[in-house]
């Protein structure tokens, strides 16, 4: 059913009529045109379409429109601020910690949230917070010392 | 010769050494510095050519821009491997120009000269020389050009930072901006320039951060199914639910209904088009269809049965010395058979593609990593010519060879053309399950004798199922066979689902089966794997690299076998680079789970253009090849693939990952070699092999999952 849904999105209100099961994802990619969520799998098991709703992690293939109204959506387009990278996203460049790089969105919004909520995050809690999100080049080593590192980084500018 | 008189002799020399179309896109490429290149091709001297009709073509060239930025075109893709930075790598480096001033542009049919494709490592070791012959070409111009313009010798000069200075007086200098402003020279590769050597470079060699990471990071980075182009609607096809089904009867007067759906149909090809893809997705749930389906012949565990039951015609593609007088030579014979199943590509990215019909022209966005290939296929299915088809390769999220084929880009073009509008058609999950050209699984039985010596002596090697790439033995052996069926008798077709190329295709299974055997042989003769391995291999190039891995790894020989450490090597040879890895495993023997605690790698790349992008690369082999090994196996039934998901088809995740240490022999005067493949090949040996000495338990059949665990300890001697 149509109905009219209202949430801030990167910061800026969003509003837009459409049916109201339709999910987060395909409405970020179509209707608002931000393609940096990806489609991987369609079922939340790869974490491609991974964004932030009110600082939790959320798999957006899955969600319906309707329960992110009046919510506070980041998506990877609004993680940089001005130009500048955020330091997870800094991390990632510098350890090389992505190939293809289509599962890397979804990988440094579930770091942001993991950090969020554990900003010193010991190695093993930080494999077990990335364990559902799926990497097929195998960027896995590298990924885990960016954010690593970005924890560092964090710590030392908070 | 000074500097007007080398622009005209460039220009004109041109002029009649391309044929017509080629001068036109020459003509279109404006001002500044142009080398065109031919990958593959000895460069024939100037003047043999000339009057030949058949002139050799380029496949790619670079251009020095009036800005003083340089472009290399190329119909390589970046898949995730990195050439777009260990090209541009290359390039800077043989031009002293700063890495950040190349420019690649990749994988467009229309800026792009012709290239076969994107796989195999071919990138590294055949494109890269000659780009770096067409770079220091390029130089020698410049400098030539500078030598003119600064009234200076040319052997006073010197380059840096695309500055061209005096040696003795480094106020005196030009850019290669300045040089080529108001330029147009085009050269044509034909002699070997001089290109660098040790020592001289500045950046190859060096670890380089990749060109593309802040577009990665970011989500700026455009992939096939991010493009957006006005007036297209998104198609999802109907699967049908079985290999070889066709269609019965088909009732679309619910979708027919949808506001905003249009039901397509070419054939077998079934699809609901609609603005949005989700919509087109749910609408499809509404299609009333029924399928013949044909008869299932085998599924994932009576298919290896099958294949050897109902072999065809095989064919001997090595042997040497007698099999039998072999026989007759060894003390002990082993004999064993080997299986591996199929596995899917699973790349992160599914199919996708857009196609867009414009006057008398189609452009294709595609997800490939061959988009010549399917601008070929594309001009012989609509009977258009190929200055009419165009392919645009945006980013493409993962290949590993299931990308070679183009399936989903026919089925858009052929949705673009019957509903005339931009159809972009990206396959759900399940879509790439289904219609992924999967590793063919197969059979190796080897049969193989050992002398007293500990040598090797005949070695019968017989594949079902797949080719033979990585069948060829680098173990000195006088008497071997080997043989590859892939046909069955009556001309029945060997697999019911597609299968293809996947990341060094025929070689895992291949070394598996090679490498386990060769651990059996050794416990046989009571010797230590490595040493086992030493004894019967002469060659120098490998036994460096031996060494170099089990010296980083630390390995010793152990005073019984299986030594219950959990330790394995297994050695590989791959697009002409050899390699070993070495493991540490623990496995519980309740739950049969597996734990590969560390991975050694050791293999010689030749001159490594970026270590850092060579380590990536085995890091990235390593950690994929845990999945062939340990769970990744597709389940079917006849034509029904079962595995259609992340869900029951196990990916590897961040806790499976081992200890990974790398080892690059230091090989720089030998030729670069590609490092996408070979390290992938040794999972399957060096985990088996590992496992067996850990517990005993020999595994013959790969994914080692739990339950293949268990059943080999319960069962083991």
């Amino acid at each position: 059913m149509n109905e009219t849904i209202s949430f801030t999105l990167n910061g800026k209100s969003v509003s837009l009529t459409t049916d109201s099961q339709r999910t987060l994802l395909w409405v970020l990619r179509t209707d608002l045109g931000l393609t940096g969520t990806k489609y991987g799998c369609g079922k939340a098991m790869c974490g491609a379409c991974t964004v932030i709703v009110n600082d939790r992690v959320a798999r957006s293939c899955t969600l319906p429109i309707r329960s992110i109204k009046g919510k506070n959506v980041l998506t990877i387009e609004g993680l940089a601020k001005n130009g500048k990278l955020h330091p997870i996203q800094e991390a990632f460049v510098k350890h090389d910690a992505l190939q293809c790089g289509f599962c890397t969105p979804g990988m440094i919004l579930n770091a942001y949230s993991l950090l969020l909520k554990n900003p010193e995050p010991t190695r093993e809690e930080i494999i077990e917070g990335m364990e559902y999100n799926l990497c097929r080049c195998g960027a896995h080593i590298r990924i885990i010392r960016a954010i690593e590192t970005a924890a560092q980084e964090m710590k030392g500018a908070g | 010769m000074n500097e007007d008189k080398l622009q005209v002799a460039e220009h004109g020399h041109d002029e009649d050494i391309y044929p017509l179309s080629r001068r036109e896109f020459l003509q279109s490429l404006g001002s500044g510095i142009v080398i065109f290149f031919a990958v593959g091709q000895v460069p024939t001297a100037r003047g043999q050519s000339r009057g030949k009709k058949e002139r050799p073509d380029f496949n790619a060239y670079l251009r020095i821009g009036e800005d003083g930025r340089v472009t290399c075109f190329t119909g390589k893709v970046e898949l995730g491997q990195g050439p777009i930075t260990s090209l541009a790598q290359t390039l800077a480096d043989e031009l002293d120009v700063p890495l950040e001033s190349v420019d690649m542009v990749m994988g467009d049919t229309d800026l792009c000269p012709f290239d076969a494709g994107t796989w195999g490592s071919m990138t590294t070791p055949y494109f890269g020389p000659v780009l770096r012959a067409a770079g220091a070409e390029a130089r020698a111009i410049l400098i030539g050009l500078a030598a003119v313009r600064l009234k200076v010798p040319k052997d006073r000069l010197a380059v840096k930072d695309g500055v061209v200075f005096d040696k003795t007086n480094k106020s005196q200098k030009v850019t290669y901006a300045q040089l080529t402003e108001g330029k147009k020279i085009q050269k044509r590769l034909e002699q070997e320039p001089q290109i660098k050597t040790v020592g001289q470079y500045n950046l190859i060699g060096k670890p380089v951060n990749r060109l593309d990471a802040r577009k990665k990071v970011t989500g700026e980075a455009k992939y096939t199914g991010d493009i957006r182009i006005a007036g297209m609607v998104c198609a999802k096809i109907l699967r049908p639910p079985y290999h070889g089904a066709k269609v019965k009867s088909l009732d679309t007067s619910i979708v027919d209904k949808i506001e905003g759906a249009q039901v397509v149909r070419d054939g077998e090809l079934i699809a609901v088009l609609h603005k949005y893809p989700d919509i087109a997705e749910k609408a499809l749930g509404s299609l009333q269809v029924e399928y013949d389906i044909p008869k299932a012949r085998f599924d994932d565990k009576t298919v290896f049965d099958y294949f050897v039951d109902n072999a065809g015609n095989s064919k001997v593609t090595a042997q040497g010395g007698n099999i039998e007088s072999g026989q007759k030579l060894a003390k002990y014979m082993v004999e064993e058979t080997y299986l591996n199943g199929y596995v899917s590509h699973a790349p992160m990215e599914p199919h996708a593609a857009l196609a867009h019909f414009e006057d008398n022209k189609l452009t294709v966005w595609a997800s490939t990593q061959t988009p010549f290939g399917l601008r070929r296929d594309l001009t012989r299915e609509l009977g258009m010519s190929e200055e009419n088809v165009r392919v645009i390769t945006p980013f493409v999220g993962g290949g590993f060879g299931g990308k070679i084929s183009n399936g989903q880009a026919m089925q858009a073009v052929k949705l673009a053309k019957i509903a005339k509008k931009p159809v972009q058609l990206v396959w759900t999950r399940e879509d790439e399950f289904f219609y992924d050209t999967f590793r063919p699984a197969a059979v190796v039985k080897i049969k193989s004798g050992i002398a007293d010596s500990g040598k090797i002596v005949s070695w019968n090697y017989d594949i079902y199922g797949m080719g033979s790439r990585g069948s060829q033995l680098f173990y000195d052996v006088p008497n071997h066979r080997t043989t590859v069926c892939r046909e069955l008798k009556n001309g029945e077709n060997m697999h019911t689902v597609a299968t293809g190329p996947w990341r060094a295709p025929d070689n895992n299974t291949n070394s598996f089966a090679r490498e386990s055997h060769i651990d059996v042989m050794a416990a046989r003769a009571k010797i230590d794997p490595l040493e086992f391995r030493l004894k019967n291999i002469t060659d120098e190039r490998f036994r460096r690299v031996l060494k170099a891995g089990a010296d980083k790894f630390g390995w010793t020989p152990a005073n019984k076998t299986p030594s219950g450490r959990g330790y394995g090597m297994a050695c590989g040879f791959d697009v002409n680079v050899p390699v070993v890895l070495f493991a540490e495993v623990k496995v519980d023997e309740r739950t049969g789970s597996i734990e590969v605690k560390r991975v050694v790698c050791a293999q010689d790349l030749g001159l490594v253009i970026n270590p850092e992008g060579a380590t990536i690369q085995v890091e990235g082999c390593i950690t994929m090849g845990l999945g062939y090994a340990l769970t990744e196996e597709v389940h079917f039934q006849g034509g029904d693939v079962i595995d259609m998901n992340f869900d029951s088809y196990e990916l590897p995740r961040f806790s499976w990952v081992p200890k990974i240490e790398t080892v690059l022999i230091e090989a720089d005067e030998s030729p670069s070699r590609g490092g996408g493949e070979p390290a992938i090949i040794c999972m399957g040996g060096v985990l088996t092999n590992a496992v067996y000495d850990a517990t005993g338990a020999r595994l013959f059949q790969i994914p080692m999952t739990p339950e293949r665990v268990r059943k080999a300890i319960a069962s083991r001697a």
